[in-house]
């Protein structure tokens, strides 16, 4: 993408019917460290990796709890992934509330488009700058859905979103088909074997990533890191020898297309 | 040259004719309801009429009104208020309808709603003149709720408002069971409604049974109980009296 006239403004469309601040946004959401969603029937699990500044320093968090049965995991600008989190928790508890139930997961999310369709038509402000990957519950079991900061939103049985997450989705899409009988384990070993392509190599360590389910009987909450180093143990040490070889050449057809894939010296300090 | 004069209301809780749009007191009422849950749903009765204070003046009002596809509310108390309560509720159903997303409102929802509403008006000292019952069945649960005009609100098996609470709810703590065929909750309901025609001055002889299960609602056609006028106590009803009094 190159700079051009028509970019300056969110409000200004460009002679073929584009907003380029808003693709700006959207590139945003690239640079920020992998997320992972995928669901089942009746389970959604959301993923993350951790990634710090510096050793130094502690890793952002990616992944917020908005209410019992629901949760949404971000990439791009943190400071903005952190707001969009308490309009949700906030319109999540006004509903339950009034209405002493939990608020379908499909409303909160046309609700929380909406907020951010409003930045991409005023001058006087700018898009979110960040992706959200919402997993939650509502009355006809577990749904997945990403809000883009273009105000639209997609519901997905599985995805990934932020650098390097074309890796991820090229296995999301072999196996997804199957979700959505999987069980609760299969679904959270799929979600770290997902986070496990996003790092190119890199030894898995259950450090590096963070781990959520919901579920129909079940409150969103984290996984500990002893549960999901057990589950790491159990394909860490059997690499998947001809799986390894597949990815190899995907990864390398999919790098140069990818913004941030080369290396993170190139992202800046706010986003992660 | 024009200029206002300032009208100095005065304090409102002080002055009486400050502040008319208040409501102070309710000009046409319902008398009772009585819910029950049953084997299958819940059972509401009341009767048709409206009185303007001690005059029986409105004979054909329906208390009863089926909300949404699960819910059921009655209500007693200022008629008016009632039907401004139903406004907001078909507002409420109809945006949650537009949504068409697969969800719906079940009756839980609509109670916890109009708790809010009666209890945020009363703490305005605006109150909605009313006791509503609110019943219903959504995905097998049998819900059975009351909110009064201060904001009182909780759940129970029987349910009665005015008067129906000292005369009714007494018949149904004894007699109430979980396993209440449809006939035989009707006949308790209408035990219960045959003694406030009796005792309740502002009660008429021609009531609405409403019915709500899974499959949804059902509003009887008016009719009247058969009552019995000939006990000895009726015949002379001031013979065992002394005096002027």
């Amino acid at each position: 993408m190159f700079r051009n006239q028509y970019d300056t403004d969110v409000t200004t469309w460009s002679p073929t019917g584009r907003l380029f601040q808003v693709e700006y946004a959207m590139e945003a959401v690239k640079q920020g460290s992998a997320a992972i969603g995928l669901r089942s029937r009746s389970h959604v699990v959301l993923a993350s990796v951790n990634k710090a500044q510096s050793e130094l320093s502690s890793h952002q968090r990616k992944i917020f709890k908005v209410d019992d049965h629901i949760g949404v995991a971000i990439a791009g600008l943190t400071a903005d992934g952190r707001v969009l989190s308490r309009y949700m928790r906030s319109e999540s508890i006004n509903h339950s509330f009034t209405y002493e139930s939990p608020l379908p997961v499909g409303r909160l999310v046309v609700r929380l488009a909406d907020k951010a369709q409003v930045c991409t038509q005023r001058s006087w402000k700018r898009p979110y700058g960040v992706g959200l990957l919402v997993g939650g519950l509502d009355e006809s079991g577990a749904h997945l859905y990403y809000n883009c900061p273009s105000g639209n939103y997609f519901e997905y049985q599985a995805f990934a979103i932020g650098s390097r997450s074309q890796a991820a989705k090229t296995y999301l899409e072999r196996r997804f088909k199957s979700f959505n009988e999987s069980s609760r384990e299969d679904l959270i070993k799929d979600a770290i074997l997902a986070i496990r392509e996003t790092l190119q190599g890199e030894t898995l360590k259950s450090s590096l990533c963070t781990v959520s389910v919901l579920g129909v009987d079940e409150p969103f909450h984290f996984l500990d890191q002893e549960s999901i180093q057990k589950v790491i143990d159990t394909f860490e040490k059997v690499p998947e020898e001809e799986e390894d070889g597949g990815e190899a050449e995907a990864e390398a057809a999919a790098a140069p297309a990818e913004q941030g894939g080369a290396g993170d010296q190139d992202v800046a300090p706010m986003e992660m | 040259m024009t200029f206002t004069i300032p009208i100095d209301n005065g304090d409102a809780l002080k002055n009486a004719e400050a502040d008319s749009q208040r409501t102070l007191y309710p000009y046409v009422t319902g008398t009772s309801i009585v819910a029950i849950k049953y084997k299958d749903g819940v059972l509401m009765a009341s009767d048709m009429g409206g009185s303007y204070g001690s005059t029986l003046r409105y004979k054909n009002i329906e208390r009863v009104k089926a909300i949404g596809k699960h819910s059921l509310l009655g209500a007693s108390g200022e008629i008016s208020d009632f039907q401004e309560i139903l406004r907001y509720l078909d507002e409420l159903v109809l945006n949650d309808n537009m949504w068409d997303d697969g969800n719906s409102l079940g009756p839980k929802e609509v109670h916890n709603y109009l708790t809010r509403v009666m209890y945020n008006r009363r703490n305005k000292f605006n109150p909605l003149w009313n006791t509503l019952v609110l019943g219903g069945v959504k995905n097998g649960e049998i819900y059975l709720g009351m909110v009064s005009m201060i904001g009182v609100s909780f759940e129970d098996n029987h349910v009665a408002t005015g008067f129906g609470n000292h005369l009714a709810r007494p018949i149904l703590r004894d007699e109430w069971r979980a396993d209440l065929s449809f006939e035989d909750g009707v006949k308790l309901l209408e035990k219960c409604m045959r003694v406030l025609l009796y005792r309740d001055r502002s009660a008429i002889n021609k009531l609405q049974i409403a019915k709500i299960t899974e499959e949804g609602v059902t509003v009887s056609q008016p009719y009247s109980l058969k009552t019995f006028w000939e006990f000895q106590a009726f015949h002379n009803p001031t013979a065992g009296a002394q005096g002027s009094w």
